[in-house]
C-alpha cells in the first residue's frame, strides 16, 4: 500500500498545470482533493510520472452564477460548494444531493471537478450534472471547449478528457422558474457508493430523470409530464435499458426495481416541490 | 464519580481507621483512554526498529487455485536497495510445515510451495531498505501459474465434486467426526412434531483498526528468534510457530506491544508471518520488519468460518425440544490453520444453548475451499452456532403457531437445576435464564414494541420482532479441540485440558505495586481493571498500581492458554491477578504483624496505610511496610520469606480432558444473554431499520459496569455488520471482491442504534471474583435475533446472512415487470446470482463486411494485434496461438499484461473461439469468447458469448466495475473490428485494406 515513485508539482497556476499536462499527458494524473486518487496510487492501480497539484490555484476556486449557470471551479471542495451561499437557492439539486456524497471528512478534501474527473458511475455529482444538463470545462495549453455533460461520461471511469486537459471547471444549469427537484439514493451505508441514485428535475411541461449506479455512467431520460401507469411504462423500459450489474452488494434486478420506484419517488417529490 | 478518584486516604478521617473505597465493581473510567485518545499511546509500528532493519513486502497469489510451475526473482533481486527475495523455496530449506489439529495428510507452508490454495496467499517477500522499493520489486517477480478449477462453498466440497485442494487427503472434506450423547432417536419416535431448518452463516470478520506488524530477528550465534509482534495468543501457537521455524520454544522469543489496536481474536492470525517473518531474517541476516495493510488484511488475514448447519429437532406438542440431530460442516478455507477446528469445537459443550435438550446427535464436517483460512474472530463458532439453534425455535415456534417466546420460555435451562450439565458435557455454572428473560420483557417494553407491531402491521407495513437467547460461553478449555480427534487418537497425544491463567503482582522500594499478566490487551480495560482489584486488595490508590501490558517469553510467567481470547480476561486473567495480590498482600501482612505486635489475621489494608484491626493507630505505611523485603531483608524473621513479587498461575477447575464418550466441558463458565429487537422493512428500498433493540445479561459480577457496556456496545456493533452489511465475497471463479472498506461494509455510527442493555449478576462459582465474560455474547445472539425479526417481519424464513436490501427484495419481489417488446436488442444475459459468478456476456453487432473478410481480420495477426485494445503486436507462439505485451487499462487504471492469445475451434468462415490469459501486477485476467460469423444484407452479423475471469487486486478493489469494464473492452475491440472492416471511422482506407485481406485469403492475386 505504497504508491510507485512519481514526481509532485504543486502548481501555482492554471498556466503551469497545463504546461505540465502537456508536456507528460498520459503520464500525468492531476490531484485536486484526493479522496480517489490517493488510495488509488498507494495500491498502484495508477502509476503516474507526475502527480500535478490543482489544489492551491486560487483562480480554480470560484463558485460563479452566471448565463444561466451555477459554474464550480477546479479546487472547490465539495463542503465548499455546500457551504456557499444559496445553495438551496442556486441548485436545490445539489443542496440535496451533497450530504450523500462520502462523509463530511471526505467532503472536506474531495471537491467537484475532482469527482466529474473520476467519473465513478455511481457517484452523485456526475449524476447531478447530468440531471441538470451541464457542461464540463476542458481546458489544455491550446484551447478551451466545453462538453456537455451528457456525453462527457462514456464509461466507468472513463470520459472525453484529453490527456493534456483538466477540467477547470464544471457548469451546473441553474433551476428553471418553477421547476422542482428531487434527490434519492439507496446505499448499503451513509455515504456508501449508490447502489441506485436518482435525480429528477420537473418542470411545466417535462420531467427529466437521471440515474446513477445501474449504468456505467449516470443516465438522463426526458419525458413529457406523464402519470400513473404512463410513468411507470416509461419507468420501466428506462430500467429495462440501463439493464444492471449483479455485484457482490446488488442484482441488477434489484437496481431496476429501484429505478423503477425510487425514480417515481423522485419525480413526485419534484412535482411536489414545484413552485 | 469524583468519590472514586479522590484518594482513599484523603477521605479518612485522621482518628478512624483508614477506609477505603470499595473499587471492584466500580464504574471507573478507563485509565488507559487519556494515552489512546490523545495520541500517545505506542502501538508496534511505532516501535524502536533495530538498526539495519529491512523492510518486507509479501507477493500474493492472485489465484484462488493453481499450481506454481516457476518463480523468477532474479529481475527483483537486482533491484538497488533489495537485499533478498525468499519464496517456498527458502521455507522447505528453513522451516516446516505448521502442525495440523486433526490427522490428515495436508502440508501447509508459511510460503506457498509448488501449490497456490487461496487468493492473496502469500508466494514471495522482497527484503528491502524500504517499503517502497520492496513493493517495486515485487512488480518484477515473475511466477508462472497452471490455474486449477477451483471449490467455492461448502455444498460444492460435501458434494464430492471438484479438484482436492489437498491431493493426498482425496477429499475436500477432509475431517468428519459423529457424536452421540443420549438416545436421539428414542426422542424422535416420542415427539410429536420434527421440525428441521438449514441455514449457511457467511465468512466476515471483526477487522481491527490496527493491521499486523512484525519485526523478526535471527541470532545466527544462539540460532535463536526475536519477534516483536501484535500477535494476541492463544499461545498454544507459539508451539506451532517454534515447531514451524525448528527450534525449541526457548529459542523463539516472542515479546508482545504494551497498546493493540484492536484484535478480535484476528490477531491470533498473524501467526503464520511471524515464521515468515523469522524466515526472512534468517535469510537475510539482518532484522525485518513487515506491516501488513488494510488489502492484505481484508483478503488474506483470516476469517471467521463460514457454516452450513442441518438442524432437526423431535419437538412436544407445546414446543419443547425432547431430541435434536446436528449436522455442522465449517469451510475453514484453503489450510487447517491452527487454532482450527476451534470455530466449530469451541461450543462443543454448548451445543444445545441456553436449553434443556437431553438428547443430541452431532456430525461435525470440515471443509476446505480455496478461501482464506479462518481463526479466531469475536464470537468465534457462537455466531454460526446460534444462527442455526436460534432460527431453529423460531421455525418451532411457526410451524406450532406457538409466540416464539414461550418456546424460548418452555426449553430454558431452569434455575433450579444450575449448574447444569448439558447433554455433551458443558457445565453451565449459574444463573436464571427464566428470571432474565422476564426482567427483560418488562423492562425493555416487549409489550409496547408488540403494540407498535400491531399497529404497523395494520397500515400495512413490515414490521417484526425477534428474540434470541443463548449461554455465552468464556475462558476455553484448552482440550476442547481435541474432541476432534477420536478417544483412541487423544489416548495417544496425551490429556489436554484446562486453561492456565498467570498474573505477577510486585511491590517496589518506594510501595509501588505493578502487575503483569499473561494477556495482551485489545480494549478489555487491562490497565483500568488490573488497578482495580490490585488496588482494592492493598488498599491503594488506583494511581498506586502500575500495569505492565507488554509481555515477553523469555521473561514472563505463561501457559499455553496465555493470550486474550475467549473471553478470558475477567474470569481468568483479572481473578488470577487477585489471587497473586492476595498472596502478596498476606505475606505483607506477615511482616507487619511482627512489627506491630498482632497476629497476620488481625492486619488490615485500607487508605495506604496497613494497621491493626483493633487498633488502627497501631500502624505502617504501604510503602513502609512494602519497602521492607528491598531495605532490611536482614531484620525479616528466621525462616520469613520477603514479600517482593507473587506469580500465581491458576486453572479453572471444571475443565476436564473429554472423556472417552467426548463429553467435554468446552468453557469454565458461561453467561446468558437475551435478547429482543425489533425491525422494520422499508416496502420500497428493502432495507432493514432497527426500530429497538434490547439485550439482557448475566455475566456473573461485573467487576466494572462501564467495561461492561462498553464490551456489549463493541460486540453489538460487530454483530449488526454480521447480521446486516458484512460478507467476505469471492466470485465463483475464485476472485476475491471485498478488498476495501468501499466493499467490505463495516457499520459506521449511522448504522448501529444504541440498544438498551439490562444487567442481571449471578457469580459464576467457578472463577476467582465470580466474573465471566461477556464481550462477545452479542455477537453471537444478535445476528441471529435481527434475522429472526426480519423473518417475522416478512413472514419467511431467513437462511442465510447478511440481510442486504438485494437479498431481501429477492424474497419478497414479485415477478419482474417485463421488458418492453418496443426495446431494440436484449441486454447482456444476466447470470443469476450476486456475488457468484465469473463474468459472462453475450452481444452481436453488424460488421461492413463479408463474413470472409471478418474472418480474414481475426486470423491476422498484425489485424488482429489492432484490435485488441492496449496491443501494439503479437508474437507467434504456435498456430493461431501469440503471446503479447498488451496495456489494458478501464480509464486511468492500467497495467501491463503479458499475455497469451489463441483462436481455436476454427470454422471458416463461420465461427471461432477467441481466449486469451494474461497477468500483471494488478492481477490476471482470462477469458474467452465464442465468435459466430453470419452473412447479411449489411454484411456481417457476429454474434459473440464471453466468459471471462479476473483475479487479484483489480478484482478485490474493483469488483463493481468489472462488468461494465469487460462490456468496454470488448466494445472497443467490436468498434475497431468494423472500422478495419470499412465502417464509418475508416471508409477511406477500407478499399485499400479490403485488397490486402483478399491477397492474404488469396482470394485476389
Amino acid at each position: 500500500m505504497k504508491p510507485a515513485p512519481f514526481d509532485y508539482l504543486r502548481a501555482a497556476s492554471a498556466e503551469e498545470a497545463l504546461a505540465a499536462l502537456a508536456e507528460h499527458g498520459d503520464e500525468a494524473r492531476i490531484l485536486a482533493g484526493g479522496q480517489s486518487l490517493m488510495p488509488m496510487l498507494n495500491m498502484r492501480l495508477l502509476q503516474p510520472r507526475i502527480i500535478v497539484d490543482v489544489s492551491a490555484i486560487a483562480e480554480l476556486g470560484k463558485i460563479d452564477a452566471r448565463d444561466g449557470h451555477l459554474a464550480v471551479g477546479a479546487s472547490v471542495t465539495q463542503s465548499g460548494l455546500m457551504a456557499s451561499s444559496d445553495l438551496a437557492t442556486r441548485s436545490p439539486l445539489l443542496a440535496g444531493a451533497l450530504p450523500w456524497v462520502g462523509h463530511f471528512q471526505t467532503r472536506n478534501r474531495g471537491t467537484v471537478c475532482g469527482s466529474v474527473a473520476h467519473a465513478d458511475p455511481s457517484a452523485e455529482i456526475p449524476l447531478c450534472l447530468v440531471a441538470l444538463e451541464g457542461e464540463v470545462v476542458l481546458r489544455s495549453a491550446r484551447r478551451r471547449r466545453t462538453v456537455v455533460a451528457e456525453t462527457f461520461f462514456i464509461g466507468p471511469l472513463t470520459t472525453l478528457r484529453k490527456p493534456d486537459e483538466m477540467i477547470e471547471a464544471v457548469r451546473f444549469r441553474l433551476p428553471k422558474p418553477g421547476a422542482g427537484h428531487a434527490f434519492r439514493e439507496v446505499a448499503m451505508r451513509h455515504g456508501d457508493f449508490a447502489i441506485t441514485a436518482c435525480a429528477a428535475v420537473v418542470d411545466a411541461d417535462r420531467i427529466r430523470l437521471a440515474v446513477g449506479g445501474v449504468g456505467d455512467r449516470p443516465v438522463a431520460r426526458n419525458w413529457p409530464i406523464l402519470k400513473g401507469d404512463a410513468l411507470d411504462d416509461a419507468l420501466n423500459a428506462f430500467a429495462w435499458e440501463l439493464g444492471g450489474d449483479d455485484d457482490q452488494h446488488a442484482t441488477a434486478r434489484y437496481r431496476r426495481d429501484l429505478v423503477r420506484r425510487v425514480g417515481r419517488l423522485v419525480i413526485e417529490e419534484a412535482r411536489s416541490c414545484q413552485a | 464519580m469524583t468519590a472514586l478518584t479522590k484518594a482513599p486516604s484523603e477521605l479518612a478521617p485522621a482518628a478512624a481507621a483508614p477506609v477505603s473505597a470499595a473499587l471492584i465493581g466500580q464504574p471507573i473510567p478507563r485509565l488507559e483512554d487519556a494515552a489512546i485518545l490523545t495520541g500517545q499511546a505506542r502501538y508496534t509500528d511505532d516501535l524502536p526498529i533495530k538498526p539495519g532493519t529491512l523492510h518486507a513486502a509479501i507477493l500474493r497469489s492472485p489465484h484462488a487455485h493453481a499450481e506454481i510451475l516457476g518463480i523468477d526473482v532474479q529481475a527483483a533481486r537486482a533491484m538497488k536497495g533489495v537485499a533478498a527475495v525468499v519464496t517456498g523455496e527458502d521455507a522447505k530449506r528453513f522451516a516446516a510445515p505448521f502442525l495440523v489439529g486433526v490427522r490428515a495428510p495436508m502440508e501447509h507452508w508459511c510460503l506457498a510451495v509448488d501449490r497456490v490454495r487461496y487468493p492473496g496467499e502469500p508466494v514471495a517477500v522482497v527484503l528491502a531498505d524500504d517499503r517502497y522499493l520492496a513493493e517495486d520489486a515485487l512488480d518484477r517477480i515473475e511466477v508462472r501459474y497452471r490455474p486449477l478449477p477451483v471449490v467455492m462453498s461448502i455444498d460444492q466440497a460435501l458434494s464430492g465434486d471438484g479438484e482436492p485442494l489437498h491431493p493426498a487427503v482425496g477429499s475436500n472434506i477432509v475431517n468428519t467426526r459423529p457424536f452421540g450423547y443420549g438416545d436421539v432417536n428414542a426422542a424422535f419416535e416420542a415427539a410429536e412434531h420434527r421440525i428441521s431448518t438449514t441455514v449457511q452463516y457467511p465468512r466476515n470478520s471483526c477487522t481491527p483498526m490496527e493491521c499486523f506488524v512484525v519485526m523478526a530477528d535471527y541470532d545466527q550465534a544462539d540460532g535463536a528468534y526475536e519477534v516483536l509482534s501484535n500477535f494476541s495468543g492463544p499461545f498454544a501457537i507459539h508451539p506451532v510457530m517454534a515447531k514451524a521455524l525448528k527450534v525449541p520454544g526457548s529459542k523463539l522469543r516472542l515479546k508482545l506491544p504494551p497498546n493493540s489496536g484492536g484484535s478480535f481474536g484476528n490477531k491470533q492470525a498473524v501467526f503464520p508471518y511471524i515464521v515468515i517473518m523469522g524466515v526472512c531474517a534468517r535469510v537475510a541476516g539482518r532484522p525485518v520488519k513487515w506491516v501488513e495493510d488494510r488489502l492484505e488484511h481484508l483478503m488474506a488475514a483470516t476469517s471467521a468460518t463460514a457454516r452450513r448447519t442441518d438442524l432437526e429437532a423431535a419437538v412436544s406438542g407445546d414446543g419443547r425440544i425432547l431430541g435434536l440431530r446436528m449436522e455442522q460442516t465449517d469451510d475453514v478455507g484453503a489450510y487447517l490453520r491452527a487454532p482450527e477446528p476451534a470455530s466449530l469445537y469451541r461450543n462443543h459443550g454448548n451445543l444445545t444453548g441456553a436449553y434443556r435438550i437431553p438428547a443430541l446427535d452431532v456430525v461435525n464436517r470440515l471443509a476446505v475451499t480455496n478461501k482464506t483460512p479462518t481463526g479466531l474472530n469475536r464470537g468465534f463458532g457462537g455466531g454460526q452456532l446460534y444462527f442455526a439453534i436460534e432460527r431453529l425455535m423460531h421455525r418451532i415456534a411457526v410451524t406450532l403457531g406457538l409466540d416464539p417466546l414461550d418456546v424460548i420460555r418452555r426449553n430454558l435451562v431452569p434455575a433450579a437445576e444450575m449448574p447444569y450439565t448439558t447433554a455433551s458435557g458443558g457445565i453451565l455454572d449459574s444463573g436464571d435464564f427464566l428470571a432474565a428473560v422476564e426482567a427483560a420483557t418488562t423492562d425493555g417494553g416487549l409489550d409496547e414494541l408488540k403494540a407498535r407491531r400491531d399497529k404497523a402491521r395494520a397500515e400495512g407495513r413490515l414490521y417484526g420482532i425477534g428474540y434470541a437467547a443463548i449461554v455465552e460461553p468464556s475462558i476455553s478449555n484448552m482440550g476442547y479441540i481435541t474432541t476432534v480427534l477420536t478417544a483412541d487418537e487423544r489416548r495417544k497425544a496425551g490429556p489436554k485440558n484446562g486453561a492456565q491463567a498467570s498474573a505477577t503482582v510486585s511491590v517496589d522500594p518506594t510501595g509501588g505495586v505493578t502487575v503483569t499478566v499473561a494477556s495482551a490487551p485489545q480494549g478489555q480495560g487491562h490497565r483500568t481493571v488490573l488497578s482495580q482489584v490490585v488496588a482494592e486488595v492493598f488498599g491503594l490508590r488506583l494511581g498506586d498500581i502500575a500495569v505492565n501490558t507488554e509481555f515477553d517469553t523469555a521473561k514472563d510467567a505463561w501457559s499455553i492458554a496465555a493470550g486474550n481470547y475467549s473471553s478470558r480476561f475477567a474470569g481468568a486473567v483479572a481473578g488470577t491477578a487477585h489471587i497473586a495480590a492476595t498472596r502478596l498482600r498476606d505475606k505483607l501482612a506477615k511482616l507487619a504483624a511482627s512489627q506491630l505486635n498482632v497476629t497476620p489475621e488481625d492486619i488490615r489494608f485500607a487508605g495506604g496505610r496497613v494497621f491493626a484491626a483493633g487498633n488502627p493507630d497501631n500502624s505502617l505505611s504501604f510503602s513502609r511496610v512494602a519497602a521492607a523485603g528491598h531495605w532490611s531483608p536482614g531484620t525479616l524473621a528466621d525462616g520469613t520469606e520477603a514479600a517482593l513479587r507473587e506469580t500465581a498461575f491458576w486453572t479453572p477447575p471444571p475443565l476436564k480432558a473429554p472423556t472417552e464418550a467426548d463429553i467435554i466441558n468446552s468453557s469454565a463458565c458461561y453467561g446468558f444473554v437475551f435478547d429482543i429487537c425489533a425491525v422494520e422493512i422499508d416496502p420500497v428500498t428493502a432495507q432493514v431499520r432497527i426500530d429497538k433493540y434490547v439485550t439482557m445479561h448475566d455475566a456473573g459480577r461485573i467487576l466494572n459496569p462501564l467495561m461492561v457496556e462498553g464490551q456489549i456496545l463493541g460486540a453489538f456493533a460487530h454483530a449488526v455488520g454480521t447480521a446486516l452489511y458484512e460478507e467476505y465475497a469471492y466470485g465463483s471463479d475464485g476472485r476475491f471482491l471485498s478488498g476495501t472498506f468501499a466493499d467490505y461494509l463495516v457499520p459506521t455510527a449511522c448504522e448501529v442504534p444504541v440498544p438498551v442493555m439490562l444487567h442481571r449478576e449471578s457469580p459464576s462459582p467457578f472463577t476467582p471474583l465470580g466474573a465471566k465474560g461477556v464481550g462477545e455474547g452479542n455477537s453471537m445472539s444478535t445476528p441471529v435475533c435481527i434475522a429472526n425479526a426480519v423473518a417475522d417481519a416478512l413472514g419467511m424464513d431467513i437462511s442465510t446472512l447478511p440481510l442486504t436490501p438485494a437479498r431481501i427484495a429477492a424474497l419478497i419481489e414479485k415477478p419482474e415487470v417485463a421488458r418492453p417488446a418496443s426495446l431494440d436488442a436484449a441486454p447482456p444475459k444476466a447470470p443469476a446470482i450476486a456475488g457468484g459468478r465469473g463474468l459472462q456476456g453475450e452481444g452481436t453487432r453488424t460488421v461492413p463486411a463479408s463474413p470472409e473478410q471478418v474472418w480474414a481480420i481475426l486470423l491476422d495477426p498484425k489485424e488482429l494485434a489492432a484490435l485488441l485494445p492496449g496491443c501494439d503486436a503479437l508474437d507467434l507462439a504456435g498456430p493461431n496461438a501469440y503471446r503479447a505485451e498488451v496495456v489494458v487499462g478501464i480509464g486511468p487504471v492500467r497495467a501491463r499484461y503479458l499475455a497469451e492469445v489463441e483462436l481455436t475451434d476454427l470454422d471458416p468462415p463461420r465461427a471461432l473461439t477467441l481466449s486469451g490469459r494474461g497477468s500483471s501486477a494488478l492481477g490476471f485476467g482470462e477469458g474467452s469468447g465464442h465468435v459466430t460469423l453470419e452473412a447479411t444484407a449489411d454484411g456481417t452479423r457476429v454474434v459473440y458469448r464471453y466468459d471471462a475471469a479476473v483475479g487479484g487486486k483489480v478484482a478485490a478493489v474493483g469488483g463493481r466495475m468489472l462488468d461494465s469494464a469487460t462490456r468496454m473492452l470488448i466494445g472497443q475491440f467490436f468498434d475497431r473490428l468494423i472500422a478495419r472492416a470499412g465502417g464509418p471511422a475508416a471508409v477511406e482506407t477500407s478499399p485499400s485494406l479490403l485488397t490486402r485481406l483478399l491477397r492474404l485469403l488469396g482470394l485476389r492475386p
